[in-house]
């Protein structure tokens, strides 16, 4: 049963929107910058005006006003109070609702506990770095125990490293506390390991809704396929079971081992943005190591785009455009690839069927 | 960061003492034209101590400390209510920006031939003016103070349950509070400022009329003490406010 229904929504942005959002469930809202993303969090909230119907376990709760839906929203900015100390900002909700001192309290040290604070309880937001800001701001959308929680963009502002540990930290609190969860982000790699599905959204309207998979391998549309962007698609030479789960297969003369419990594999995929590429050979042991030569470097509005061969093979690799400066690349620089296991997917007529006209 | 403070604060009594130094020496050297058109520093001292213990200079003083105090907390206090409703209501702030707008540009001092008129020669009349100076900085620093909070944490508030009264005084007022304290210490120098011209032209009593009395007998030395206590008050009024804002938000800012 949807926990939270949006009936044909139009504002400034929206246009005739319709979203189910399952009890539970942490639903990615996945799509470019204006997209609407924001808007949709906004609209649950009672943030922005809008026209439509948007339900709580079924009860329209349009004419209900912020205060009283009972969410947890996790801005962009995150706006912690920046007059009130971490367990100040923590309690606020807890102290406006008049519950005892006791209770506010043993609630609010919970939570520092639950989030790995304790040690911030007394200082000021200007004194925690971007990540113990996150964790506060979570903490205190989740004093009052809301049914749903928004996320707008939450890892806007930190780095890369914390930002995926925070994602798992997310996701273990997420299952252990059982909260509905509406997540905005503009990666498809947080849209991937966040979501349980993933609504992907262009110019105020929702183009598909669906697991990972579903939008990797089946984009309902050209927004969508545009967006996700155009999987590697490798037809295999041979495949040979390996044992524990693992099977190689050759792409042209290039050997690469893939997660998989049968030999049986005629073509695989991988997304462009999940190849790692590096100038020098990267220290850790990795499998499907490979070294290859960029022929070929398209600028497009979300990233580089790379066509780099390898053992003859073409292969694009996504690149942001951050990292592509940093590491000074040109046609014609050798680089290291690396096909990471999880990121891999097998065609094998039982699982997924490529609509290949649709990309 | 003490030792610091206190290095500034010598070397910024460096000058200060260079400069009484050569008013000193340059008097009594006959550099100057002579005691009557300026007297040396020492006499001014020695002119402060008998104004003080003849009571003169305290019995003036109270009077003007007063008129401040009086004339700057009901205006402050009115700017800062006013204030309040016109940044947290957008009615009440469209209804009277205009009216506010038109009083504000007319300098303290214009209103006195009508308040003159008004009140007569009288103590509402200082305590007035001091009113009209206070009233509308107060006023324009709290509506600026309150309507630039940022409007994530007025959303962040709503969503985790708080009325708009709870708002006000939980999110806006303590986040406006930097610009109300920089309304208050601009105006506290100035009170003092305007009360003394005040004094100067229409009050019998105070300061201000301490200065022209001493004028009117060629009495510079006198003159010089004025000065000064309205110099020391108007700096040490702005060096309170700036203690209490440091104190109420150094902590978060």
């Amino acid at each position: 049963m949807p926990v939270i229904e949006l009936r044909n929504i139009s504002n400034y942005i929206l246009n005739s929107l319709n979203l189910k959002i399952m009890d539970k469930e942490l639903l990615v809202l996945l799509g470019p910058t204006g997209s609407g993303k924001t808007t949709i969090l906004n609209t649950i909230a009672g943030l922005a005006p809008y026209t439509g119907n948007v339900l709580f376990d079924n009860r329209p709760v349009d004419t209900i006003a912020t205060v009283h839906r009972g969410l947890g929203y996790l801005f962009q900015s995150l706006a912690l109070f920046p007059h009130l100390n971490v367990i100040a900002n923590i309690a606020y909700s807890l102290k406006i609702n008049h519950l005892l001192p006791d209770q506010i309290m043993t609630r609010a040290q919970e939570l520092l506990s639950l989030m790995r604070i304790e040690h911030l309880e007394h200082r000021y937001p200007k004194d925690l770095s971007g990540g113990e800001k996150q964790r506060v701001a979570l903490a205190r959308a989740l004093a009052s125990s809301p049914h749903t929680l928004l996320l707008d963009e939450p890892m806007a502002s930190l780095d890369a490293r914390f930002s995926k540990y925070f994602r798992m930290e997310f996701r273990r609190l997420q299952k252990k506390l059982g909260f509905t969860t509406v997540y905005v982000t503009h990666d498809l790699t947080e849209a991937e390991e966040m979501g349980d599905r993933i609504a992907v959204l262009n110019h105020g309207k929702i183009q598909q809704v669906g697991s990972y998979d579903d939008i990797f391998f089946h984009p309902a549309n050209k927004h969508v396929s545009e967006f996700i962007g155009e999987p590697n698609i490798f037809h295999c030479t041979y495949a040979k079971y390996l044992g524990d789960g693992l099977v190689e297969v050759g792409v042209g003369s290039m050997p690469i081992v893939i997660p998989h419990e049968s030999g049986n594999v005629k073509k695989i995929a991988i997304h462009p943005g999940h190849i790692n590429i590096y100038r020098e050979k990267p220290p850790e042991p990795s499998i499907n190591l490979r070294t290859g030569v960029i022929v070929d470097i398209e600028h497009t509005p979300f990233a580089e785009m790379l066509t780099i061969t390898s053992n003859g093979v073409p292969i694009r690799v996504e690149l942001h455009r951050e990292l592509y400066e940093d590491m000074q690349l040109s046609v014609g620089t050798e680089v290291f690839l690396v096909f990471k296991l999880k990121w891999i997917r097998v065609f094998d007529n039982t699982n997924f069927q490529l609509d290949e006209e649709s990309l | 960061m003490t030792n610091k403070v206190k290095k500034v604060n010598f070397w910024g009594l460096v000058p200060i003492i260079i400069f009484l130094g050569i008013w000193e020496i340059s008097v009594r050297l006959h550099i100057t034209p002579g005691h009557f058109f300026l007297p040396p520093f020492s006499s001014i001292l020695q002119e402060s101590y008998d104004l003080i213990v003849s009571g003169v200079l305290v019995v003036h003083y109270l009077k003007s400390f007063l008129r401040v105090i009086i004339g700057f907390l009901t205006g402050s206090i009115a700017g800062l209510i006013v204030g309040i409703f016109m940044g947290w209501k957008e009615t009440v702030n469209r209804a009277f920006h205009p009216i506010f707008s038109l009083l504000y540009p007319i300098p303290a001092l214009g209103w006195l031939p009508i308040l003159m008129i008004w009140f007569g020669i009288g103590e509402l009349l200082p305590i007035a003016i001091i009113f009209i100076c206070s009233f509308f900085p107060v006023l324009y620093n709290t509506i600026t103070g309150i309507k630039s909070v940022n409007q994530d944490y007025i959303k962040a508030a709503q969503t985790l349950g708080a009325s708009k009264k709870t708002i006000l005084a939980s999110i806006l007022l303590p986040l406006a509070l930097p610009n109300i304290f920089t309304g208050l210490r601009l105006e506290a120098g100035m009170a003092w400022r305007v009360v003394i011209a005040a004094e100067m032209v229409a009050i019998p009593t105070g300061i201000g009329a301490l200065l022209m009395k001493a004028q009117s007998l060629i009495r510079i030395d006198i003159i010089i003490v004025c000065l000064m206590v309205l110099s020391l008050m108007c700096y040490s009024f702005e060096k309170f406010f700036l203690f209490l804002e440091r104190k109420l938000t150094s902590h978060w800012r």
